[in-house]
């Protein structure tokens, strides 16, 4: 049981929560992430990765979109509530080194559990080059705190509504064709854009790493839910990843997995869209009747 | 044939008559000629349709007549072959007279779990493998039904409501971290309890039993009993931490060197399931059977309507091999709205390492056994869906390593079976978690871990057992593993306290 200390709408549908939980908070390093249920009973495990962590308050940052009915319900809870199932730290830890220079991509959400890993490759000692994009302005997150890390920062919106009007691969290029070249990337988003990062420092050699998020049931090895094709083995992103080689995970394989419970999530996410509007008709009834 | 409890209990209840007078002039001619009792099970049609339990369990006549079966026979290879060694004649004869808690106070002066063991144990492969009247037969289908009459004495006993708890000595001030809920760490987690030392068990999920949850269906074995069973031992003093991955939320040697554990068991149990490594594997609605029982069970996917969790709305299922994990997530699919399910085996029924009774039951449901075939590779559509499977027949050759005849693939006998979903249950390798995060813990090529006689690991004061050290095993042989670890942590914490040498500890709170 972990309860929630602090929450923060960062946009329309992104939000950000501190929830207690002093072990995780000890033991989790850069790029490992939680597992949490809104119902014991009767809810689903989703994967969260770990924003951020302060172990003298014992505390953990999430930061999630609402895409699907838990990251609903999530939102919807408040300070002072309770999550019931919190697992974790899960996955393996990123691994730092002093490389040289690492570019650091980040797209939409993808910048939050990108945060600690940037801190991490700083604290090496590594230069960091961190481009951070989103389709508009409203869906930059964590500018601020990106800024304080960054040798170099570059934000891009896909409309241009504020920063440079490009994708987060244009800049990317960019740098991979400087003299000399980054030594490392990662890169954090949705699938389509590490995908697009993986292809676009491939030709220039620059070692990529993504952080994957997969369809996942027990998070410790046990399902087999979470497996990728690596450069044609399987892999499973709980107990082997989440980062990987981005040059050798097959993107298209992971995209379609991705969609295996689509149509029955977004029945489930309507009935409790549907549920909720039901509860509010009646209690405004109910409330006229007073 | 199925024949419906009605039936078996007119049958029972007619050589009940006949036999009780006689109980105690009863030849060994006499009992040989009871037949055996059948199980009562579920009408097929019915069932399919509910989660609720097959097997029935016997009524007390029909367990009374099964118990008179036994000739008391002075080889007693059924306690011999018990991986715990329950003293099953004299149990078996104190049902035959009716004396049911007599019965049970026998089987728990060996057996934690009767209730649980009566209905996963292979029995056939153990305590009635050698059984007198079946070998009277030659056949091990006519030994005596021990694993029934176990479930009926510990139902029985569910029923009345007067478990009695074993007893607990003194506390001793020594602490054991146990790892894992599943039948190794339970058993492990009872006996150690037993001596005066405090338990804590480690859980990953959010509910306790491990493989018996989130692995066998409700079907098979319903959750209240292990609840029941997971009651017993907190009322015995024995506390549970869910929601905590040991290796991860905190290394196993921060619990011994910072935490103040004595002694820890690793019960982990199987992981990472295996694949057949054929094209196709990593398409959608390819699932390993770990993981659709998983949902289906554990997070109650079968219940559609609350569950948040989802599951593949399969039509056409091909389960992909012929152990009691395959017939679980077969008899499954059907249960969750399959209207075709297909197990593809490369043997034939007679090499099935499922239970007699598991193929059986599944067969009666409708299951379609595809022996001597095997698949090949899996088919997709467009979108990266499953659509078929694409099999190579089969044929026997000569006998391999484990005895059993190899299959041979037949050159160019490929055939495709139209299908929506795959379930891959070939088995599984190990958790790799504790081996990865516990450097000291020496694990073998297939990361199973390596202990000795003992149970114990290559780590001071660290011992494990079940799946983890096993490979994919049976709740019994993981029972009988927790309980030869838990006497020899029993046995060191014992030499600490006669030597008066306690682990230097460091107290985190």
């Amino acid at each position: 049981m972990s309860k929630i200390l602090y929450k923060e709408q960062l946009s329309e549908n992104v939000f950000k929560m501190r929830l207690e939980a002093p072990l995780i908070a000890e033991e989790r390093k850069a790029g490992q992430f939680i597992i949490l249920q809104i119902d014991e009973e009767f809810g689903e495990r989703i994967p969260l990765t770990i924003a951020d962590a302060d172990k003298e308050e014992g505390s953990i940052t999430i930061i999630f979109q609402v895409v699907g009915l838990t990251t609903d319900e999530l939102s919807r809870l408040n300070v002072g509530d309770n999550i019931p199932v919190l697992v974790g730290p899960l996955g393996n830890p990123t691994h730092i080194d002093k490389y040289g220079t690492v570019v650091c991509v980040g797209g939409g959400i993808g910048v939050a559990p990108l945060h600690p890993i940037a801190q991490a490759y700083k604290n090496a000692g590594n230069k960091v080059i961190i481009i951070i994009g989103a389709r508009n302005k409203e869906l930059i997150i964590m500018e601020e705190e990106m800024r304080k890390i960054a040798d170099e920062l570059i934000v891009c919106t896909d409309d241009g509504s504020y920063g440079r009007k490009a994708l987060v691969t244009e800049p990317l290029k960019e740098i991979c064709e400087r003299n000399p070249k980054p030594d490392r990337a990662i890169a954090i988003g949705p699938p389509i854009m590490m995908k697009f990062c993986a292809e676009t420092t491939r030709p220039y050699n620059v070692y990529t790493e993504v952080s994957l998020n997969t369809i996942m049931v027990d998070g410790t090895g046990m399902c087999g839910g979470c497996r990728v094709d690596v450069g044609g083995q399987i892999k499973f992103v709980c107990v082997d990843g989440p980062e990987f080689d981005a040059h050798k995970v097959d993107f298209d394989n992971m995209m379609a997995r991705l969609t295996e419970f689509k149509d029955i999530e977004e029945e489930k996410h309507q009935c409790y869209l549907e549920s909720l509007a039901e509860a509010k008709i009646i209690e405004n009834e109910e409330g006229e009747e007073e | 044939m199925y024949r419906t409890p009605e039936e078996l209990q007119q049958t029972a209840h007619n050589l009940f008559e006949e036999y009780l007078p006689k109980i105690d002039a009863l030849k060994n001619k006499d009992r040989i000629r009871i037949p055996v009792q059948e199980m009562p099970s579920q009408d097929p049609k019915e069932r399919v349709c509910n989660l609720e339990e097959v097997a029935i369990g016997y009524t007390e006549e029909e367990a009374r007549i099964e118990a008179m079966r036994c000739i008391q026979c002075p080889t007693q290879t059924c306690v011999r072959d018990c991986p715990v060694h329950i003293n099953v004649p004299v149990f078996i004869d104190h049902v035959a007279h009716g004396k049911y808690q007599e019965a049970a106070n026998v089987i728990k002066e060996a057996s934690l779990l009767p209730a649980i063991c009566g209905r996963v144990c292979p029995q056939e492969t153990q305590c009635q493998k050698d059984c007198s009247v079946g070998k009277v037969f030659k056949t091990v289908d006519k030994s005596v039904s021990i694993g029934r009459l176990e479930r009926f004495v510990a139902d029985w006993e569910r029923n009345t409501g007067v478990v009695q708890l074993p007893h607990v000595k003194p506390d001793t001030g020594k602490k054991v971290a146990v790892i894992g809920s599943g039948p190794a760490g339970l058993v492990v987690a009872a006996d150690v309890r037993r001596e005066g030392h405090s338990v804590t068990i480690f859980e990953a999920f959010h509910k306790l039993g491990g493989v018996m949850r989130y692995g066998i269906p409700e079907f098979r074995l319903p959750n209240n009993i292990i609840d029941q069973e997971i009651d017993s031992l907190r009322k015995m003093g024995v506390e549970f931490k869910t929601n905590f991955v040991v290796g991860r939320t905190r290394k196993l040697t921060d619990l011994l060197e910072k935490d103040g554990y004595d002694a820890a068991f690793v019960g982990t149990g199987a992981g990472l399931p295996l694949f057949m490594g054929i094209d196709g594997e990593n398409l959608v609605g390819v699932f390993s059977a770990n993981e659709y029982l998983t949902r289906a069970n554990l997070m109650r996917a079968f219940d559609k309507k609350h569950a948040d969790t989802p599951i593949y709305p399969s039509k056409i299922v091909a389960v992909l091999g012929g152990g009691n994990v395959a017939m679980d997530a077969a008899r499954m699919s059907l249960r969750l709205g399959a209207e075709k399910v297909y197990v593809v085996y490369r043997r034939t029924q007679k090499e099935m390492p499922a239970r007699k009774e598991e193929v059986e039951h599944a067969m009666e449901e409708g299951i379609e056994f595809r022996f001597l075939q095997n698949a090949k590779r899996i088919l997709g559509d467009e979108k990266g869906r499953v659509r078929a499977i694409e099999c190579l027949k089969y044929e026997l050759g000569e006998p391999d390593q484990s005895g059993r005849r190899r299959p041979i693939p037949i050159e160019g006998s490929e055939f495709t079976i139209d299908v929506d979903t795959v379930i891959v249950a070939i088995g599984n390798g190990s958790n790799p978690l504790i081996s990865q995060t516990t450097p000291e813990i020496k694990t073998n090529k297939w990361g199973n871990i390596i202990v000795d006689e003992n149970q114990k690991t290559s780590m001071d004061r660290v011992y494990a057992g079940g799946d983890i050290v096993l490979g994919a095993a049976t709740v019994i042989l993981a029972m009988g593993e927790g309980r030869k670890a838990a006497a020899a942590i029993n046995e060191m914490l014992a030499k600490d306290i006669e030597t008066g040498e306690s682990k230097k500890t460091v107290d985190v709170n």
